[in-house]
């Protein structure tokens, strides 16, 4: 009888892990990613920073009702509550910021390179093969928003186009060409979205706009079609 | 014509081909399959748009199939 529930939750346990990324195995401690636990750690995240800034804020006010003369310190204070979440905002840009040794080698792609962009492009369908080569990020609707990937990390913008998730994921192999990083994390995302969001490290989570304005030029429009795909996949 | 792809330093590397009805290419395939997966790769076969799914066996009648390495958090 025993045997019998063991070989039941065996078959359970299979079937369950038949779709889930192998990935996870690496991290069994974290809980699996959803709706409800990206709800939570967008409101964890904005908790964050207003704990950081409204302190700051606070002092500034403070010290200048208390004495005028101390409106250099409290302009500091100021500085501080604006500085900290751009910091942040910072590093979650920097998860789609490529690679150091793949930084100003684009006008000139290796002849690797060029064989994982013909790979990805098959993957990828026209629109998302245009905005690649525009923006050096794929656009992939998920069930949980819409991702752009990058070599060393992808954004969800979650549905209507508030949010944003910096996730940092990659591939640990640095000789593959930055397409093949991409398509990799692609391959990945499309086996096990919420897998996928499990293994990532969240670097920050918050408004586009925040993001927007640290992302390397290029990118930005990509987060701006993302997030109007975002938009338009709520309605 | 079946393709078997790694995706490495080249951009990717075809590791075999074989098709349906040629039993020592599709033997070569399985055994070019398996030789992979024991260096870590992953088996991935498409299954429709937006979907893929991983492969311990190599699925002989999928067109294609690609050999991913393990992603991890940065």
């Amino acid at each position: 009888m025993t045997g019998d529930v063991q070989i039941g939750d065996s078959i359970v346990v299979a079937e369950t892990r038949a779709g889930l990324l192998p990935e996870l195995e690496r991290v069994p401690w974290r809980p699996l990613t959803d709706e409800r636990r990206l709800h939570r750690a967008e409101l964890l995240w904005t908790g964050w920073m207003l704990a950081y800034t409204i302190p700051f804020v606070a002092v500034a006010g403070v010290l200048v009702l208390l004495q005028p003369l101390a409106l250099p310190v409290a302009l500091i204070s100021l500085a501080h509550a604006w500085i900290i979440p751009e910091l942040y905002a910072q590093r979650g840009a920097n998860v789609v910021r490529p690679p150091r040794a793949g930084r100003g080698t684009r006008a000139e792609p290796r002849p690797s390179e060029q064989v994982a962009i013909g790979l990805l492009g098959d993957l990828v369908g026209h629109r998302a093969r245009e905005l690649h080569r525009r923006t050096g990020l794929a656009l992939e609707r998920g069930k949980l928003g819409v991702w752009l990937v990058g070599e060393s990390g992808a954004l969800l913008v979650r549905p209507g186009g508030r949010r944003v998730h910096c996730c940092c994921v990659r591939v640990n192999e640095p000789t593959l060409p930055p397409a093949d990083r991409i398509a990799h994390l692609l391959l990945a995302l499309r086996e096990d979205e919420r897998g996928f969001a499990t293994v990532a490290n969240t670097a920050f989570a918050g408004a586009p706009w925040r993001v927007r304005r640290r992302l390397p030029s290029r990118a930005r429009a990509a987060l701006a079609e993302a997030v109007r795909t975002a938009r338009s996949s709520a309605q | 014509m079946s393709r078997l792809i790694r995706m490495d330093h080249t951009g990717h590397t075809t590791v075999a081909e074989w098709t349906a009805g040629d039993p020592a290419a599709v033997e070569a395939a399985v055994d070019a399959f398996r030789r992979e997966l024991d260096r870590g790769y992953f088996g991935m076969v498409s299954t429709g748009e937006g979907h893929a799914e991983q492969v311990r066996d190599l699925p002989v009648d999928a067109e294609l199939v690609i050999l991913r390495l393990p992603i991890s958090g940065g």
